[in-house]
């Protein structure tokens, strides 16, 4: 009982996390990692600038 | 439902795994017991006459109809006429990138595309019709969202997601041909100006000589500077930090807002009447337009989107716990066009005036080139694509009860301008009541007085009387005496988020623009030079700081104005939509199933060519923008205004006769469309040349890892 609480409780910690972007840099490296390991990475404040100019470029929010 | 789904799966598997007689008969039985129950709440508030409703019918009726229609009609048109498979390797996997193709849980995506697709429409829009009484926006917002809207947002967003995230206009290209794709561009371009305009102005009447609400909206863009500062310097990245401050200090600025309300001194310091908060609100948007992202707009993008998510649950659970009576009758006179908020009859305008929440093209936007980059298996789409519009639709449904649970007397006396009722206390009250819904000053006062406001008249727009809505709600469930901090956090939660749209709207403008301009002068293109940026920022300030001037200055309130030119735009947005899908249906020769789109597009058609041509042709000067234009230039002629009204009145008139040339702009792009269309259709079912399918070909998918599916 107590364990499945704090698995519940972990899942929905890793889902807000997520959703609102603050493991971004975490998945970031977590891609590099897999797909281009040799490649030098962002520091944490240039992947936030980067993503966050990325992400405002298009239709981001609606009426 | 329950049964565990394996991550790939064939049709055939489908059918051998089908659970054992009983559950299937017990789940029929289930569905049968929401069909009655749906039927029954429709029924009952459709037929119900005199007695009084609880909202709790509105909530069953709305839950059992989206349950349906999700269960059925969108299951449906997933298998058989979009086809969904789940074999197949989507953008997101096949793209992959780490930055704006990445496949996503779908519960992740859901709630990305919830948060982009639900704005202050829904809020809004019900909040004006409900003028015409509870029943008609409520019927629309129901079967408008099942059968138009939903199947508009999740028919683009599959077809986007089989064509690599395209976006509406290159898929209008790509599929129709040059004279589409342009058409969407430009309607797109033009719907966000009226928009911004509109929105602006919604916010610039909830703050008008309210020194609480203009301090705490004031107060929300040094909070997001200090967020944006966090999130960048500080402690770059750390999203959930920063949120939890913002919201903390935006919390703190509604209590202060009141404290500076309470000290003379403060309080004419934000006491301003409505042009000069429209020119502020104008320089705003230009500041916000030309800064960084990461200092104002993304940071108060974070805190909107917490505010508004929980807001909204917080509304949700207020009315199931309170359960408050209606007030407002299912019908009220005003169903003859002559409604003190917005002219025109019920049809078509109470279709015009609720677009977000039934149907907004503006969503096809959203559902083609940010949200497909996501999706992690086709299977997904019904639920983000249908299920995301739903719980629009369910946000639009709160706002027509937190509207309907005042007294309709109270509701007119907030919402109808005082060009309309007078602007004296006993003037608008007296006429008010004289349609037969009772109101006095003293009621207005002991309002305005508990939501800490000198005023509440003709503050048009829906934010106000939303906002005094959701206080009663609220104060009723969560502290009576809370009441003025519950008015002022609904607006500052409302201005928040339109503030967003205004900022992400005019930013997205610069970008088309340039992108426009870059054809004629290639250096206007680059969008990090700055002369071209602040040029073309500039440009799109102007053009809807016109509007909201003009809307400002307008005795009659601007919202009469604005909102349908508004909503008619965005239904034209959503047919453009509806045409490409409609084309892309036919051209893959399921011409059968091309009522799906075909009928939510041929409505559309027909409510905004109605409304177009009663805005131009209606000699109702509340209606017609020519007969507007017309009365106005004869009382002008005969002297027959007081100076003020004589010194904007060529202004005025003149915004009349754009606002008609705009009008009569935007149904000839939707019929170019619609012909261009019909003419594609047509050539593929003579067997001759059209442009070809722009689908990419079949891969199959290689994700089958456990946290992909739950």
């Amino acid at each position: 009982m107590a364990t499945r609480l704090t698995h519940g409780l972990s899942a929905l910690w890793r889902a807000i996390r997520e959703l609102s972007g603050d493991d971004g840099y975490e998945r970031y490296l977590a891609h590099r990692a897999a797909n281009h390991p040799e490649q030098a990475v962002l520091s944490r404040r240039d992947w936030f600038a980067a993503q966050q100019q990325q992400q405002w470029t298009g239709i981001k929010r609606c009426c | 439902m329950s049964h565990k789904i394996p991550a790939i799966q064939t049709d055939y598997t489908m059918k051998t795994n089908l659970p054992p007689r009983t559950t299937r008969l017990a789940t029929r039985a289930i569905w049968l017991v929401v069909a009655l129950l749906g039927a029954a709440a429709v029924g009952g508030i459709a037929l119900n006459r005199g007695e009084t409703l609880n909202a709790l019918w509105f909530i069953t009726a709305a839950l059992c109809v989206y349950a349906i229609a999700y269960r059925f009609y969108a299951a449906w048109i997933a298998a058989t006429v979009l086809g969904i498979d789940e074999t197949r390797a989507t953008p997101a996997e096949r793209l992959s990138n780490g930055r704006d193709f990445i496949p996503t849980h779908r519960w992740i995506v859901f709630g990305h595309h919830f948060a982009a697709i639900a704005g202050p429409g829904p809020l809004i829009g019900p909040t004006l019709a409900a003028q015409f009484g509870y029943l008609p926006g409520t019927l629309w917002i129901l079967f408008g969202a099942v059968l138009g809207g939903c199947v508009q947002d999740m028919v683009t967003l599959f077809f986007s997601t089989r064509r690599d995230g395209r976006s509406l206009g290159q898929m209008a290209r790509d599929e129709l041909g040059n004279i589409g794709g342009s058409a969407a561009l430009v309607a797109t371009f033009l719907i966000m100006i009226i928009l911004i305009a509109v929105l602006g102005l919604v916010v610039v009447n909830a703050m008008k000589n309210s020194p609480w609400a203009t301090s705490t909206v004031a107060a929300t863009l040094p909070i997001a500077m200090i967020v944006g500062l966090y999130m960048y310097k500080l402690r770059p990245g750390r999203v959930l930090e920063g949120s939890a401050l913002g919201v903390t200090l935006l919390l703190l600025a509604v209590v202060a807002g009141g404290w500076v309300d309470s000290i003379p001194g403060l309080r004419v310091l934000f006491d301003h009447p409505g042009l000069t908060l429209a020119f502020a609100v104008i320089a705003y948007g230009f500041a916000a337009a030309i800064l960084p992202v990461w200092l104002l707009l993304a940071p108060r993008d974070y805190l909107s989107t917490f505010m508004k998510l929980g807001t909204i649950i917080l509304l949700i659970i207020a009315i199931l716990w309170l359960r408050p009576d209606i007030k407002m009758p299912a019908l009220t006179q005003f169903t003859d066009g002559s409604g003190p908020i917005f002219g025109g009859a019920l049809f078509p305008f109470v279709f015009i005036t609720i677009a977000c929440g039934a149907v907004s093209g503006f969503h096809a936007l959203i559902s083609s080139g940010t949200t497909p980059k996501l999706i992690s298996n086709e299977r997904d789409i019904r639920m983000i694509g249908y299920g995301g519009m739903v719980l629009e639709s369910l946000v639009a449904m709160m706002a027509m009860i937190a509207a309907t649970v005042l007294d309709p007397g109270v509701f007119f006396a907030i919402n109808a301008p005082a060009g309309i009722v007078g602007k004296e206390a006993a003037e608008a009250v007296a006429t008010i009541s004289s349609w037969g819904f009772p109101v006095s000053v003293e009621q207005m006062n002991l309002i305005a007085r508990q939501m800490g406001e000198a005023t509440l008249f003709a503050r048009t727009g829906g934010a106000p009387s939303l906002a005094v809505g959701m206080a009663s709600i609220f104060g009723s469930a969560f502290g009576e005496h809370l009441l003025a901090l519950w008015y002022h956090f609904a607006i500052m939660f409302e201005a928040v988020f339109i503030l967003t749209t205004l900022d992400a709207g005019t930013r997205v403008g610069r970008f088309m623009l340039q992108d426009l301009l870059g054809n004629i002068w290639q250096p206007l293109g680059r969008t990090s030079w700055y002369p071209s940026m602040l040029f073309s920022s500039a440009v799109v300030v102007a053009a809807w700081g016109y509007f909201l001037y003009i809307g400002v200055i307008d005795p009659n309130g601007g919202v009469n104005i604005l909102w349908p030119l508004f909503g008619i735009s965005n239904q034209i947005l959503a047919a453009i939509a509806l045409c490409v899908a409609t084309g892309i249906l036919v051209k893959s020769g399921k011409l059968k199933y091309a009522w799906v789109t075909g009928v939510p597009l041929l409505w559309l058609v027909i409510i905004t060519s109605t409304a177009t041509w009663q805005k131009l042709t209606s000699d109702d000067p509340r209606i017609g923008f020519l007969a507007a234009a017309q009365s106005l230039s004869d009382k002008l002629a005969s002297g027959m205004l007081p100076p003020d009204k004589a010194a904007v009145a060529p202004q005025l008139i003149f915004n009349q006769q754009l606002d008609a040339a705009l009008v009569l702009f935007f149904a000839a792009l939707l019929w170019l469309i619609v012909l261009d269309m019909l003419r594609v259709c047509a050539r593929h079912l003579q067997g001759k040349p059209v442009p070809p399918l722009s689908e990419e070909p079949h891969q199959p998918t290689q994700l089958e890892q456990a946290w992909q599916r739950d």
